[in-house]
């Protein structure tokens, strides 16, 4: 129990796949401009990672060694299909702002990172806590990212408008601030833990 | 005539995969350190989109759309990448294994990066309407593939100018590596921007 | 004998006066086209500009005390930092978008990179693009000259490139006009007389070098002059894209920048013919009206290849340039 606990919770915190492993990083830069398209990026992500890691570790013994990988990439492949129909159909919105980022969820490299280097080697069931934790590790770092480039760039936040004290820093919204935010980001994380 | 140079502008310029769509970057990230490996990656990158962007293309305008199976885009178009890879690493292998030890496995890694995928599907979104090729699709599709190879190279080669000469610098621990190559890759997105609204 | 193989890029300075003195020579060529900026768009610019500096050299030396390392905010080099972003502003912009543009220009597009010498793109052009892009409205209300209740009035080159204007006549300007500094723009970009009299001084003392400035302005003016006009090839405004916008200021002062350009004399050439070229695009045909911030900083990113693969001629004997 302890170590379904311990697999679950490091993708959280101590092995956040974003800020300490720093995988995933197309999608969390691109979607990242509200805490919207951010959040439902990360449950989406989160749901193929779940469901591949699970079956892959099903399937562990069964795939031949040679052709692991392309073994992977057609499970992933078929979770992420499943995925866009699924959001396409109950949430148009989303898929419309997410666009091709959401196909593009099939190479985010922490979901065959995972494969590889967990779901391959472990039974189910921890397969499953640390797809689950990774996933939500990915999601709470991209809700951060999200905040912050929401709130200081376009004065809003999920949409809601927040403030009328400071005028936005467009720059944020685009392409240089996401870069900028999630440089500093990672620098402020290697800091702290510098201190300690 | 317009939308040619369109094409060209964004994908090299404006709309650059690494700087703009976030695509490529693990590969940015990890082989910009060094000018030769950058620009062998860039050249095998490019390689494999114009080789994947043509067998992508041909699957959908002839097996996929007739078949009215579009949703299987994504698993076909990876299969097929994974296999466009495959190839290419056979080829440096045997034609300069020099190469092949060099980009080591970064070569491999080609199938996830994001440009490939990306590009692939973009393509199948900006040049087909209503399930059928628009005027010139083939001909676009390829072009954007070439294009979105040479920003990318074009970015790779300069990070990795930057990235050399900062070798010698006194970088707060905090923000070496892979922070200050996220705040390089900033100002130079700045800097792009100057090309916004370009039009002849 | 170790120590007498120092192994280091540019710029080779090593005493520390000597980049006081090259700093500070630089600030006092800049200083007259500021006090006639002040003088022609009114007290605010001057706050500005004071803002500006304050925050500038207040930054560096805050990192520096944070990090335990010397602090040396009198060597000129934050100062001036802080004096061309406020020459880059428009003269009746907010203060505090002068301090931020400090902040950042300090503190992430210098300091980060580690320090004086080390940094790839000039800070106060950078600082520039990212409150160009942060606040583009403050950006972009620039003010009628010598009218100091702040009245606002498009510059030249905006109006060239929303079309209400299509030559210098249509403006109401003249050559002349444009050189002294009757004319809408950013603070220290306006008066050409006073830039290019402190750029002489410049070359005079042997602080810049001539390669730059000249390869980028002609650059320019031959693109313009060759592609801008709408009746055919050739009939361009040479002058008037020689003497507008920020490109005298930029080819002469942030060009020529030691940290962020090419150490050889082709090098230089080839660096400013670029900028020229790229800023010519971006005035005819890009989105901004004005190209040389961007084109700057482009150019700043390919500075290390350019070293690379510009090679001195002999071995071991270096040209001294500037």
């Amino acid at each position: 129990m302890n170590r379904l606990w311990y697999e679950f919770s490091k993708g959280i915190f101590k092995e956040n796949p974003i800020f300490f492993i720093v995988l995933g990083l197309c999608p969390a830069l691109a979607v990242s401009i509200s805490v919207n398209n951010a959040v439902g990026m990360g449950l989406a992500a989160t749901f193929v990672l779940v469901c591949s890691n699970a079956i892959i570790s099903a399937m562990r013994n069964f795939i031949p060694d040679k052709i692991r990988i392309p073994c992977f990439i057609v499970v992933i492949a078929a979770f992420v299909t499943i995925v866009e129909m699924v959001m396409k159909a109950y949430a148009p919105a989303l898929d419309r702002a997410l666009g091709v980022y959401v196909p593009l969820i099939v190479v985010n490299c922490i979901i065959l990172g995972r494969a590889e280097a967990f779901a391959s080697k472990n039974p189910v069931l921890f397969s499953f806590a640390d797809g689950l934790g990774m996933g939500l590790g990915f999601t709470f770092a991209l809700l951060i990212i999200s905040t912050i480039r929401e709130t200081l760039g376009s004065g809003k936040f999920a949409g809601l408008s927040i403030s009328n004290t400071f005028e936005p820093a467009l720059v944020l919204s685009l392409a240089p601030g996401a870069l900028l935010i999630l440089g500093l980001i990672i620098g402020g994380i290697r800091w702290i833990k510098s201190l300690r | 005539m317009d939308k040619i140079f369109a094409i060209i502008i964004s994908n090299l310029i404006i709309n650059n995969y690494i700087l703009f769509k976030f695509m490529g970057l693990c590969p940015f990230l990890g082989v910009s350190k060094e000018t030769k490996p950058a620009l062998s990656m860039g050249l095998a990158v490019t390689f494999v989109l114009l080789l994947s962007g043509l067998m992508t293309w041909f699957i959908y305008s002839y097996v996929l759309l007739p078949f009215h199976i579009e949703y299987m885009r994504t698993v076909v178009f990876i299969l097929v990448i994974a296999a466009s890879v495959q190839f290419i690493e056979m080829v440096i292998l045997k034609t300069s294994p020099v190469l092949y030890k060099a980009l080591g496995i970064y070569l491999p890694l080609i199938t996830t990066n994001c440009i490939v995928l990306g590009v692939a599907v973009l393509n199948t979104d900006d040049f087909f309407k209503a399930g059928r090729p628009i005027a010139g699709s083939f001909g676009f599709s390829m072009l954007q593939a070439l294009f979105a190879g040479l920003g990318f190279i074009f970015v790779l080669l300069l990070m990795s100018g930057i990235r050399e000469r900062l070798e010698l610098a006194d970088i707060p621990e905090a923000l070496e590596g892979l922070p200050i190559a996220f705040i390089i890759a900033s100002i130079m997105s700045l800097a792009f921007m100057g090309f916004v609204g370009l039009k002849i | 004998m170790a120590d007498k193989l120092f192994v280091s890029s540019s710029p080779h300075i090593s005493k520390s006066e000597s980049i006081r003195s090259v700093m500070w020579t630089v600030n006092i060529a800049l200083l007259p086209a500021g006090i006639i900026g002040f003088y022609i768009f009114g007290i605010h610019s001057l706050w500005l500009t004071l803002v500006s500096i304050i925050f500038a050299v207040g930054t560096e030396g805050a990192i520096q005390k944070l990090r335990n390392k010397k602090v040396t905010i009198s060597d000129g080099s934050a100062f001036m930092t802080g004096l061309l972003l406020a020459y880059n502003l428009p003269p009746n912009c907010p203060l505090w978008i002068g301090a931020i543009g400090s902040i950042f220009a300090i503190a992430i597009v210098k300091q980060a990179f580690g320090g004086l010498g080390r940094n790839i793109f000039n800070p106060a052009l950078a600082a520039r693009a990212f409150l160009m892009s942060a606040w583009p409205h403050h950006m972009t209300t620039f003010t009628k000259p010598f009218v100091y209740d702040a009245v606002t009035q498009a510059t030249p080159l905006s109006l060239l490139k929303e079309g209400k204007a299509n030559s210098i006549v249509d403006m109401g300007l003249s050559y002349w006009d444009l050189f002294i500094g009757n004319r809408g723009g950013s603070l220290g970009e306006v008066c050409v007389l006073a830039l290019v009299l402190g750029g002489l001084y410049l070359l005079y003392k042997k602080i810049i070098s001539w390669h730059t400035p000249v390869s980028f302005i002609l650059t320019v003016g031959i693109f313009a002059w060759a592609f801008g006009s709408k009746d055919g090839f050739f009939k361009g405004d040479f002058l008037f894209h020689t003497l507008s916008g920020g490109l005298i200021l930029g080819a002469i002062y942030m060009a020529t920048d030691y940290v962020t350009s090419p150490i050889t004399d082709k090098g230089k050439v080839i660096f400013g013919i670029c900028c020229g070229l790229l800023t010519g695009v971006i005035r005819l045909w890009g989105g901004y009206p004005e190209g040389v911030c961007y084109s700057i900083l482009i150019m700043n990113s390919a500075v290390p290849l350019i070293d690379r693969f510009v090679k001195v001629r002999k071995y071991g004997s270096v040209k001294v340039s500037g």
